[in-house]
């Protein structure tokens, strides 16, 4: 065992962290293609979302396979604002309408869009209606003691649900095509190289900011709150504490940043459909958490990074087979390193201990300094 | 006290993801002296990959034929395959790479209206050409997209025509929730509301849904002149059987689907649609020597069992269509290729076919046909002549709604 400065271990991660993301924004917009920046901004609104399932997932123990509804609801309220903007500038369109819309027969904007067509609207909501629905839904259901398996559930009936209600109302949405074609945002072609440089400088800092937050959070008394109602909630009760609010906290902060990576995609990516935001990618999002490791913010982040560039990788090394070969890192690392890449070093050690380990499930890092 | 090596593993994965993205060297020049780069882009995972891989197989087909024959102003075509894995962001997240790394000249691919829709501004932007082989829902022409399957007045329309000229006036509409059913539909019901014609019915399912008894059980109930069918895949295997068991008869109240080919009655089973009418371009059975000439090459290659479909059709005609504009342009610039679009005709397996420039579509035949009892699909009907291309229905006085 080694002795180290209290202070300086508690900072070494952090200023690992910062210090690969200071060296993300500086160096990699110079070394890569813009299509690769491009991409690795992608990966890096994915990692956005995986900071905020390893809150409530790693720190609260919910179980959410429905962020893809969060992320799209960020993501579709961008939208919503891009394409107006697309067809107020867009000199063939005399109706000032989303084309979508003139297809269906539309003739005025509908209510529910009017607001997009401000900017500060658009971004407000992005970060709130997340917010607001999983506070209504985790209030709802954390008061009635609703956990493990049938949130999971629950989290997954309502992404099926919103693509479906995205799908049917194809009059307001673009149906199953989605929205995309925007080439502008505030008057600024999105697609300039310094313009991509922007948007994905941006995403590191959102995702830098968002993991300090996150990381300041679970080491306050209430992050230790969260992790004790994660590993028994019943003698949380016993102990005077109301769970369900702590818990809609963790649940609502972690729909926030999935919206805010949502709204940061779009511009990004040019695109946002039901496929995805759906159950599969929702699912994804939770694999790439299990993968990075759920109970480190870091690893989360780091584990969506990973499997979106593996992803990337595969596909365009083996084309036709690279979807055998995903599903086979998944089964690997998941059946080596039951706690992700970040919990490597504890599941080797375990492994190597000769007594039987009683806390692997859940590993107790900052013990050291109680 | 422990310490941290966790950090160490993290710093080193990201690390490695980072030289991964990074470190793909960039791609050939998109033609040199011996070849031209031209990408492909299908879904060849996930849902839509059992329709497209046979797709990919025709468009494989004509490079193979072209290169044999010399290639194009003397360059071998080398394709590029990139998988669209049926998801809308990965089709424009590879046709940007198709683009921008692989300098692609010209780029067949997509075939639901969703990934059409996510890669064209992408196309637009770099000012790339695609070559879409499937028949759609209209109202769309990009100068980046060159549409070689029907637009609705060549598909829906003459359909409609031919189901009224048969004396058959109210229709049972049925399709899967998507933008394509939804769009046709509401074509079909301004031509019925011209036309006199009444829509009984015009239900949505789910895309993959399997349980149609209740659909099915109306529709015998209802007993509608015919049923226009806008169900996609899988979905049509379901809906023919139960269709089936709820004991209406083709000879009664036929079922006219649109996006049921020679590829998907296999799967359906030929005894549960036959008699059945579908609208198309091309069916494996049309009678032209190209026609023969290309089911002998495709069975050749991919084995006897296999069969040839409109899509599969019309991306081999793309192929075949971009060589013809190249050679008249004598360039492989996409604004050169552009400018020699209109007028370019070819004998193709479906008949003459010609580009119309100001639409980037065909002048192409309608066909409808009736499914017998082989699983092939019989020419019925077929429009007299080439039918001129018109996206947003400009021609129509009722669809002046459709295109305001």
């Amino acid at each position: 065992m080694t002795h180290t400065h209290p202070t300086l271990t508690r900072w070494r991660g952090p200023i690992t962290f910062i210090t690969l993301l200071a060296a993300a924004l500086l160096l990699l917009p110079l070394l890569l293609e813009p299509f690769r920046l491009n991409l690795l901004a992608q990966y890096l609104c994915y990692s956005i979302v995986a900071l905020g399932i390893a809150l409530a997932w790693g720190r609260g123990g919910m179980l959410t396979l429905g962020h893809g509804v969060y992320f799209g609801l960020g993501a579709y309220a961008m939208a919503m604002h891009l394409t107006l903007e697309r067809a107020a500038h867009d000199p063939l369109n005399t109706t000032g309408l989303p084309q979508f819309m003139q297809v269906t027969g539309a003739t005025e904007l509908p209510l529910l869009w009017q607001p997009f067509t401000s900017a500060t609207f658009a971004i407000t909501t992005a970060v709130l209606a997340p917010a607001a629905l999983a506070t209504l839904l985790g209030w709802s259901v954390f008061r009635q003691r609703v956990k493990g398996a049938y949130f999971a559930i629950l989290n997954q009936a309502l992404a099926a649900a919103f693509v479906l209600l995205l799908i049917g109302q194809q009059h307001l949405t673009g149906g199953t095509n989605g929205l995309t074609d925007f080439p502008t945002f505030a008057g600024h072609d999105l697609y300039t190289p310094t313009a991509q440089t922007t948007l994905y400088t941006l995403t590191v800092l959102t995702l830098a900011t968002l993991y300090l937050a996150f990381r300041h959070l679970t080491r306050s008394r209430y992050g230790k709150l969260l992790t004790a109602i994660r590993d028994a909630e019943d003698r949380v009760r016993y102990l005077g504490h109301d769970p369900t609010w702590p818990k809609t906290l963790a649940y609502a902060l972690s729909a926030t940043a999935a919206g805010i990576a949502g709204a940061l995609f779009v511009p990004i990516m040019g695109i946002i459909s039901p496929t995805l935001i759906g159950v599969i990618p929702s699912i994804m999002m939770v694999l790439a958490v299990a993968i990075g490791g759920r109970y480190s913010l870091a690893g989360a982040a780091t584990g969506a990074l990973l499997i979106n560039a593996a992803q990337t990788t595969f596909a365009e090394t083996f084309s036709g087979t690279w979807t055998y070969l995903q599903g086979a890192l998944f089964v690997i690392v998941i059946a080596l390193a039951p706690q992700g890449l970040a919990g490597l070093t504890t599941t080797l050690k375990n492994h190597l201990t000769p007594t039987p380990p009683e806390t692997t499930t859940h590993p107790q890092p900052h013990k050291a300094h109680t | 006290m422990r310490t941290r090596p966790t950090h160490t593993a993290l710093a080193t994965a990201l690390a490695l993801t980072i030289a991964a993205t990074g470190c793909t060297t960039p791609g050939p020049a998109g033609v040199d002296d011996d070849t031209v780069t031209v990408g492909m882009l299908h879904s060849l995972s996930g849902t839509m990959a059992i329709s497209e891989v046979t797709v990919r197989d025709a468009v494989q087909l004509a490079i193979d034929e072209i290169n044999a024959d010399g290639g194009v102003l003397g360059r071998q075509i080398e394709p590029v395959i990139e998988d669209g894995a049926s998801d809308e962001a990965t089709f424009a997240e590879r046709a940007q790479k198709l683009l921008t790394s692989d300098n692609a000249a010209t780029v067949f691919g997509t075939w639901t209206s969703a990934s059409r829709k996510a890669v064209l501004p992408v196309f637009e932007r770099n000012n790339g050409l695609l070559w879409y082989p499937v028949q759609y829902e209209g109202l769309e022409a990009s100068d980046n997209i060159v549409y070689t399957g029907a637009t609705t007045n060549q598909q829906i329309i003459p359909a409609l025509d031919h189901l009224r000229e048969q004396g058959h006036t109210s229709l049972y509409l049925v399709g899967s929730d998507y933008v394509f059913p939804r769009t046709a539909n509401q074509i079909i019901t301004a031509y019925a509301q011209a036309h006199d014609m009444d829509i009984v019915a015009e239900e949505y399912t789910p895309m993959g849904h399997t349980e149609y008894s209740t659909i099915t059980n109306d529709i015998a109930r209802h007993e509608p002149d015919a049923v226009f069918n806008t169900l996609n895949g899988d979905s049509n295997v379901s809906f023919f059987q139960q269709l089936r068991s709820a004991g209406v008869q083709a000879d009664h109240t036929p079922v006219l689907s649109v996006s049921v080919a020679e590829e998907e009655i296999d799967g359906i089973g030929a005894d549960n649609i036959t008699g059945h009418l579908t609208a198309w371009n091309y069916y494996q059975s049309t009678e032209t020597e190209p026609n023969s000439r290309f089911v002998q090459a495709f069975t050749d290659t991919y084995g006897p069992d296999r069969v040839t479909s409109d899509p599969m059709q019309s991306a081999y005609n793309s192929v075949h269509l971009w060589k013809a504009a190249v050679e008249e342009a004598d360039s492989f610039d996409v604004d050169d290729v552009r400018a020699a679009l209109d007028g370019i005709t070819i004998d193709a397996p479906e008949g003459t076919i010609s580009i119309d420039g100001p639409t980037q579509h065909l002048v192409k035949t309608s066909r409808v046909g009736q499914v017998n009892d082989d699983g092939l699909i019989d020419q019925i009907w077929s429009s007299p002549e080439p039918i001129t291309p018109d996206p947003y229905l400009e021609s129509y006085d009722w669809a002046t709604d459709l295109h305001s």
